[in-house]
């Protein structure tokens, strides 16, 4: 990615907030999405489809496109990049993660696999130095035609906007769960056990349209939908 | 928590390391180590929550609440509960999954007929 969008995207990196607030009650919202009702379409017409879903593991989703006969993979990316074993230093003594080890533990599927990959959030939240390999490797599993759609926050979010997963409960329709709070239990200099709080996945940074033009600058088209939550929904076609 | 018991279970510690080819025709529970793997074609497996299996499986059913790395091949239904951690594809004719589950792979759902033509 550009330097300049490289800035720009860490717009709200670093943001952090105290370990010990409460964890709020997660709640479930629904929410119309345009990008799964335009998707939709697609697993209407086709006969058997392959799915990525790159979300948290989604019974819901899991349920979904099995009773319409689809095949459909899960793998969490998000959790896949908080192994520890990916930290290491760039060029500059920059801690980054390693997407060189990340691509070789994760998204190991043949060219031209799938027919649909939800992305969901993943951009707005993977760390920096894997957005572009992702990507890079979400267009080579994609066929010809194929379909990815991504979620990415506005500006107007704010840079705690929580992390979300998706369950798609209608042809148009998603549930939203956040990501409940984890607590960690760690034994500190004197023994005792020290209970942290912490928040599953911070927001990285917010693409404008152009920067997300220029992440999915090698699929064949893109198709922006505006939502009132804060969010865009885009539709990319290999 | 602790395993069914049933005259026609075998059980496998969860002190005990096994590697290898595990095959029998009564259920099985394993809340041990097992690598290699796991044929029950007409029975069940139950990997239990300290259970930590990497092998291929083939059952009737199998109920996951530990760790499962390998392909699953389930003749009846496969059912992950929330402590599951699934690495790998499952093939069954019905599966459930409980929040808070973890998987992997690939999910193919494969009806009578279609096991039958051997797709």
């Amino acid at each position: 990615m550009a330097s300049t969008a490289h800035n720009f995207m860490k717009l709200f990196r670093g943001s952090s907030r105290g370990t010990e607030a409460s964890p709020p009650v997660p709640q479930n919202l629904t929410r119309r999405s345009s990008g799964l009702a335009e998707l939709s379409r697609l697993w209407d017409s086709e006969s058997s489809l392959c799915v990525l879903d790159l979300g948290s593991t989604s019974p819901a989703n899991i349920r979904f496109f099995t009773e319409l006969g689809h095949k459909i993979y899960s793998e969490d990316l998000l959790v896949a990049s908080t192994e520890p074993g990916l930290v290491t230093k760039d060029e500059e003594g920059k801690i980054v993660l390693d997407s060189r080890q990340f691509l070789a533990d994760n998204l190991l599927y043949p060219a031209a696999h799938f027919d649909v990959v939800l992305c969901w959030n993943l951009p707005d939240y993977l760390d920096e130095s894997l957005v572009r390999p992702v990507m890079g490797r979400l267009w080579s599993v994609l066929k010809p035609g194929g379909m990815l759609l991504a979620f990415f926050h506005t500006k107007d979010a704010g840079p705690d906007s929580p992390c979300f997963r998706f369950h798609i409960v209608g042809k148009d329709t998603l549930e939203t769960q956040r990501i409940v709070l984890r607590r960690e239990a760690r034994r500190g200099p004197t023994g005792a056990i020290h209970t942290a709080i912490t928040d599953g996945f911070r927001l990285q940074r917010v693409f404008n349209n152009r920067h997300i033009e220029t992440l999915f600058r090698d699929f064949a088209s893109i198709k922006f939908f505006l939502a009132r939550d804060n969010m865009r929904e885009v539709l990319v076609v290999r | 928590m602790s395993a069914p018991l049933s005259a026609d279970l075998a059980q496998i510690g969860k002190s005990v390391v096994i590697k290898g080819e595990l095959s029998g025709s009564e259920d099985l529970y394993v809340d041990g180590q097992v690598e290699g793997s796991i044929a029950l074609k007409n029975n069940s497996l139950t990997v239990g929550p300290n259970g930590q299996v990497k092998a291929s499986v083939e059952s009737k059913v199998i109920v996951v609440q530990g760790k499962l790395e390998g392909n699953v091949l389930a003749s009846d239904r496969v059912e992950l509960r929330k402590s599951a951690v699934v690495t790998g594809d499952i093939t069954t004719q019905r599966i459930s999954i409980e929040e808070g589950a973890y998987l992997k792979g690939k999910v193919d759902i494969q009806g009578k007929a279609e096991k039958a033509a051997g797709k």
